[in-house]
């Protein structure tokens, strides 16, 4: 159970303002958090993981006062039962994947835990490559597997879906929705893409200029149309206005219909498809 | 020939302990002023720039001051702690220490200001202490500027003449080291014997520089 009240001043693009949210999570939830750029998502996630200290409020997690502003209570992030996967990974450069597991792991824990996570996330045969020699997704869950090391209670994820391209996307929310389960874990997420909040949260918690303007089930979001979009190039051109494409860095092939707009394609051209793309007819313009 | 050795061998013992020392007091300060939100941050800046700016000779009369019995701060050094710094090893060693340690601190700080946030903040929400993430995390991630540092102390010490001069004098086997020797040569028209001093310090100079940029080179896995 995670119940707070945070208050924080924001210095968003629109001007100060003043992060303000109440809010109650039940155990094993798998919340969204969702909303414009500013709204102050990433500054919540910060406030619950205790890289950024509140102005006012308190932060009660379970039996435990992780934050309390009467009574000067502050347990700092190393003591807080907490995963967090940042946007930018923060995977350890000097250290393999496996090295990276091991160093999250609690003085305690043996290497079979480093075992088990590897495989938990197919990252198996990468153990010991250093990060810079990972791609996005790759890297992606390494920082989701390290997250976890510590089997945290809550995990904090701020958009780690983001950067990568929508095949890699849809492999990482199948391991996220597993993970999820597996640890018995509450979740936050903080998403720009009502896709993926349908496809894993349980409850959305849509926030503007620091306040919550919506809080309930998925089916609120006002559209579930993914607008991510993914580089792919021509392969070969097909009859019937239709192509052969290979979809970003996956190296994942798929049959789309091009656009009817004269223009003669030839393979080796690039194109900017959206995920829809290759779901539907042959015949309607969804490339660009 | 005896006296030639000894020589040598006092330049590089002050260059090694004065290095060894600023890796540790050095790192710290860089630390500090890395992610220090203080007021004091620029004038603590200014103050370990100073050295870079400044005459050596200015630094080495003030120290020649404070070491001296006739003032308060030398009097307590003398009477009190029994240290004799003025002409002995103990003294030019402090003296290097203030003399190089920007070429410490500027490189260590430019280098844990580049590191990302996000990877100490990593560490602390993987539950590790401060002194953890510093030691496994974020000097390992600096490696290219704690090489320069390093290097560059080291070299600069070996360099150093006006504050050894002033606080130091010239006494063999005590406060005599190569850029004295090549001083003293030269004023008793000794140039043979200048000229080899100046020569080894051309190699060692060399050296330095050729490891700092073999070492700052070959960091596969580290971004620089």
């Amino acid at each position: 159970m995670l119940d707070f009240h945070l208050v924080k001043a924001l210095h968003s693009a629109a001007g100060p303002a003043a992060l303000d949210v109440r809010l109650t999570i039940r155990p094993g939830e798998f919340v969204a958090l969702y909303g414009p750029s500013g709204a102050g998502k990433t500054t919540l996630l910060r406030l619950l993981a205790g890289l950024t200290r509140p102005d006012a409020g308190y932060l009660r997690a379970g039996e435990q006062l992780w934050y309390d502003e009467q009574s000067r209570a502050w347990r700092p992030p190393a003591q807080r039962s907490i995963g967090f996967v940042f946007q930018d990974y923060a995977l350890f450069p000097n250290m393999t994947v496996r090295q990276n597991l091991t160093f999250a792991l609690p003085n305690s824990r043996n290497q079979t835990t480093v075992a088990e996570l590897l495989s938990l996330t197919g990252l198996d045969a990468l153990a010991d490559r250093y990060p810079r020699q990972l791609s996005g997704g790759q890297q992606q869950r390494v920082a989701l597997a390290r997250a976890l090391a510590r089997r945290p209670q809550l995990l904090l994820l701020d958009e780690p879906l983001a950067a990568v391209d929508y095949p890699t996307r849809q492999h990482l929310q199948q391991a996220l929705h597993h993970a999820h389960r597996e640890f018995a874990l509450t979740t936050l997420l903080v998403s720009h893409d009502p896709a993926e909040i349908h496809a894993l949260a349980d409850r959305v918690v849509e926030l503007d200029l620091g306040h919550i303007c919506q809080d309930g089930p998925p089916n609120l979001l006002p559209t579930s149309v993914s607008h991510a979009s993914v580089n792919a190039t021509i392969e070969e051109v097909l009859p019937g206005c239709q192509a052969k494409v290979r979809l970003g860095s996956d190296a994942a092939f798929a049959v789309v219909a091009l656009p009817d707009d004269g223009h003669h394609y030839q393979p080796g051209e690039s194109l900017l498809l959206r995920p829809t793309a290759w779901e539907i007819d042959a015949g309607t313009k969804e490339t660009s | 020939m005896q006296d030639y050795w000894q020589t040598l061998a006092l330049t590089l013992r002050l260059a090694t302990l004065t290095t060894l020392i600023l890796l540790g007091v050095g790192t710290a300060l860089a630390y500090w002023l890395a992610h220090t939100r203080s007021r004091l941050k620029p004038l603590a800046e200014v103050l370990v720039g100073l050295p870079l700016v400044l005459p050596p000779t200015v630094l080495g009369f003030y120290l020649l001051l404070a070491f001296s019995p006739s003032t308060g701060l030398g009097h307590f050094l003398t009477h009190t702690l029994g240290l004799q710094l003025n002409f002995t090893f103990t003294g030019i060693l402090i003296g290097s220490l203030f003399y190089s340690l920007p070429f410490m601190v500027q490189p260590m700080q430019a280098g844990f200001e580049r590191l990302p946030p996000s990877l100490a903040e990593a560490a602390a929400t993987l539950g590790k202490s401060r002194l953890t993430t510093l030691w496994r995390v974020l000097l390992p991630n600096c490696k290219p500027a704690l090489v320069s540092g390093t290097v560059l102390t080291f070299a600069h010490t070996i360099g150093e003449f006006g504050v050894v001069l002033m606080i130091g004098g010239n006494i063999a086997g005590q406060t005599r080291v190569a850029s004295i020797a090549i001083y003293d040569a030269v004023e008793s028209q000794r140039y043979a014997q200048a000229n080899v001093y100046a020569l080894v310090l051309i190699g060692l100079a060399t050296l330095l520089l050729l490891l700092l940029s073999w070492l700052t080179k070959r960091r596969p896995n580290y971004p620089v």
